[in-house]
């Protein structure tokens, strides 16, 4: 095993790929770019809609309670709502969006109230529709603040304590830091774009260095001179890797950055009244163990998607390849984000899921070693097979000189 | 010295089985000649020149190429043998320079002996002008020299020209011509494959006619003429190929 050769080829493979202005998008373009477009980028835009559908003074429409003007004159007198005028197609205006909700006053409202009799008030919204939620939500609000009062009264005038209706409260008690419930909420997305990126970072260098190296004539050219085929390959490899693990990096960067400006910027927004979500902090030690973690399998991905490459005869060939294989990656990396997928000794051995799951712990600040070191352990035996593999298929005239 | 020893070379084939390219084919060329291998396309010229220069291995047989053996120690032979076809392109990304740099460090050469060898290279082929601009901004002359660069770097004692002139201008197949003469005149052992009859009359001290992967007749250009009665190679060789 020379080093010195494996260093030429993986110095010149640099060189070349940082000239190719496509790997440069990919390593860094992508990973500096995406990161703030997801966390700022997207949680301003949510802000901005959720503040002005708040903003929003909701028209709702009374259906019937003509002969309640008691109810109907409190209802009018709301400022948290516009009264329009009933019509009878109501639920289509809900749909077109004219009005946000509408309220089924029961008939004889104010008289069955006052009877204590039973009755249902209906509120008409669109499931979904942030503004239609916003308008149900307010004639809600309003509807239960009556009926309390109702209730209230109804027991002051008999005499009975409030404990007569309530005789106990339920309180739910959260045991977990905040960092771990936003953690919990936020955490799984981070190692699904770490792993995803990963992988985008080294697909478009794998299928250059490879089936593009087939496609210009030049792979003849590297084969007649005196290195060997396996320094070849593991030159090669080398700089896949490095744009992956660049790609990794630099978005684990971009998204550290990304998230503390982006929480300071959405705190100030919501003027602290802040969701637990954004009570994510993403530690230092948290993007060191992530970045190891991750290692081999960038290892395994370089070496995967250079195996796939060289077995294709052309750029193209390589991409209907490799597509394929993001669905492959992408799908077990989404399902560690499902609730209640939770490691465990199988799931420790199954590649990428078993990363995207232990990432996931990893930033809610739990480490469970005995996992972490038996996925380390399996991602680098995956990635020394998928390495072995690669060699293997370089020394293979029918791959390299597939026509 | 280049000793081809029976060699035999099969691929297998999705829709035609098992595929002889090069079957038994022998023939020597020494230091200072010029051999020949003439062909139509699929005779078995490009599997034969990658064969030698140990891109391939042989199925069966063995060939020497400066004293060493192609099934044994291909990595020596890669070391002593300069390799030019048209299908050898050259990294677009890199300079004229970086490219023929990058080969001799892949020879194993030193930093002062590449620089030495490439200031020495570059004066001789003109290029000077185009040292540091990027292949892929190069014409196709200029393209050629930087391919004729590489294959010197290392100053190899055999030399294989698979098909070098398909596809070129005049000009630059001229500068390929007194390339591969300027070869024998140094003394190297140089093998080259074509089908154009005019360059092998020009250059070749002896001839090997290849048709479907048999060497069908060899020798020098007067030998083939006294042999079969004609003056004419191109008369020849559709004689011994329709024979």
């Amino acid at each position: 095993m020379s080093l010195r050769n494996i260093g030429i080829v993986y110095r010149k493979e640099l060189i070349d790929s940082l000239r190719d202005r496509r790997t440069v998008i990919s390593m860094v373009a992508v990973p500096l770019l995406l990161m703030p477009l997801l966390t700022i980028g997207a949680g301003v835009v949510l802000m901005q809609q959720v503040g002005r559908a708040m903003e929003e003074v909701p028209k709702v429409m009374i259906l019937g309670g003509r002969d309640s003007p008691n109810l109907r004159a409190q209802l009018e007198h709301l400022k948290a709502v516009q009264i329009v005028p009933e019509k009878s197609d109501y639920a289509q205006e809900i749909s077109n969006k004219q009005i946000r909700a509408a309220v089924d006053i029961p008939k004889d409202f104010d008289a069955k109230l006052a009877a204590g009799q039973p009755m249902t008030v209906k509120i008409y919204m669109y499931e979904g529709e942030i503004k239609s939620g916003f308008g149900a939500d307010r004639l809600q609000k309003f509807f239960q603040q009556l009926r309390d009062r109702t209730v209230h009264n109804n027991l002051e005038t008999r005499k009975l304590p409030e404990t007569f209706v309530r005789p106990f409260d339920i309180r739910e008690q959260n045991v977990a830091p905040p960092e771990k419930v936003g953690g919990a909420v936020l955490g799984g997305l981070v190692p699904y774009f770490v792993i995803l990126l990963c992988l985008t970072g080294a697909m478009y260098p794998a299928m250059d260095l490879t089936a593009g190296e087939k496609e210009r004539g030049t792979m003849e050219t590297i084969l007649c001179s005196p290195i060997s085929r396996t320094h070849l390959v593991l030159g090669k490899f080398l700089m896949v890797l490095t744009a992956s693990l660049a790609t990794a990096v630099l978005s684990l960067i971009s998204m550290a950055v990304s998230f503390g400006v982006g929480k300071k910027m959405l705190l100030d927004m919501v003027q602290g009244a802040a969701d637990t979500a954004l009570q994510i902090t993403i530690t230092g030690k948290a993007i060191i163990s992530i970045f190891f973690i991750v290692l081999p399998l960038a290892v395994f991905f370089s070496a995967a998607l250079l195996a796939i490459s060289v077995f294709a005869k052309s750029f193209k060939e390589a991409q209907s390849y490799i597509s394929p294989l993001m669905i492959v990656v992408v799908l077990p990396a989404v399902a560690a984000m499902l609730p209640g997928v939770e490691m465990n000794t199988a799931l420790a051995l199954v590649p990428v899921l078993n990363t995207s799951l232990i990432c996931k712990e990893i930033i809610t600040g739990t480490y469970h070693w005995k996992y972490i070191a038996l996925i380390f352990m399996s991602s680098s035996i995956y990635a020394a097979i998928a390495i072995a593999i690669a060699v293997k298929l370089f020394q293979r005239e029918d791959v390299l000189f597939r026509t | 010295m280049i000793e081809a020893r029976n060699l035999v070379k099969q691929f297998r084939d999705k829709k035609r089985g098992m595929v002889c390219a090069v079957d038994h084919v022998s023939f020597s060329c020494r230091p200072g000649e010029i051999y020949g291998l003439l062909g139509a396309n699929g005779a078995g010229k490009t599997t034969t020149l990658r064969i030698l220069s140990t891109i391939l291995t042989p199925t069966e047989g063995t060939a020497i190429v400066n004293g060493y053996d192609v099934t044994r120690e291909p990595q020596k032979i890669r070391s002593c043998v300069g390799f030019l076809s048209t299908a050898t392109a050259l990294y677009g990304r890199l300079s004229a320079f970086e490219m023929v740099e990058y080969f001799g460090r892949l020879h194993g050469l030193d930093e002062t002996t590449i620089r030495r060898r490439i200031d020495a290279i570059f004066e001789r082929l003109e290029m000077n002008d185009f040292r540091d601009r990027r292949c892929d901004r190069l014409s196709t002359g200029m393209k050629q020299k930087v391919s004729i660069a590489r294959t010197l770097v290392h100053d190899p004692a055999v030399m294989i020209f698979d098909e070098p002139t398909v596809g070129l201008d005049v000009m630059a197949a001229r500068t390929i011509v007194g390339f591969i003469r300027e070869c024998r005149d140094m003394g190297k052992t140089v093998i080259f494959s074509t089908h154009v009859m005019s360059e092998v009359e020009k250059l070749c001290d002896h001839i090997g006619i290849i048709h479907g992967g048999k060497l069908m007749a060899e020798g020098t250009l007067a030998g083939l003429r006294q042999r079969f009665n004609l003056q004419d190679l191109e008369d020849i060789f559709v004689t011994v190929v329709e024979s």
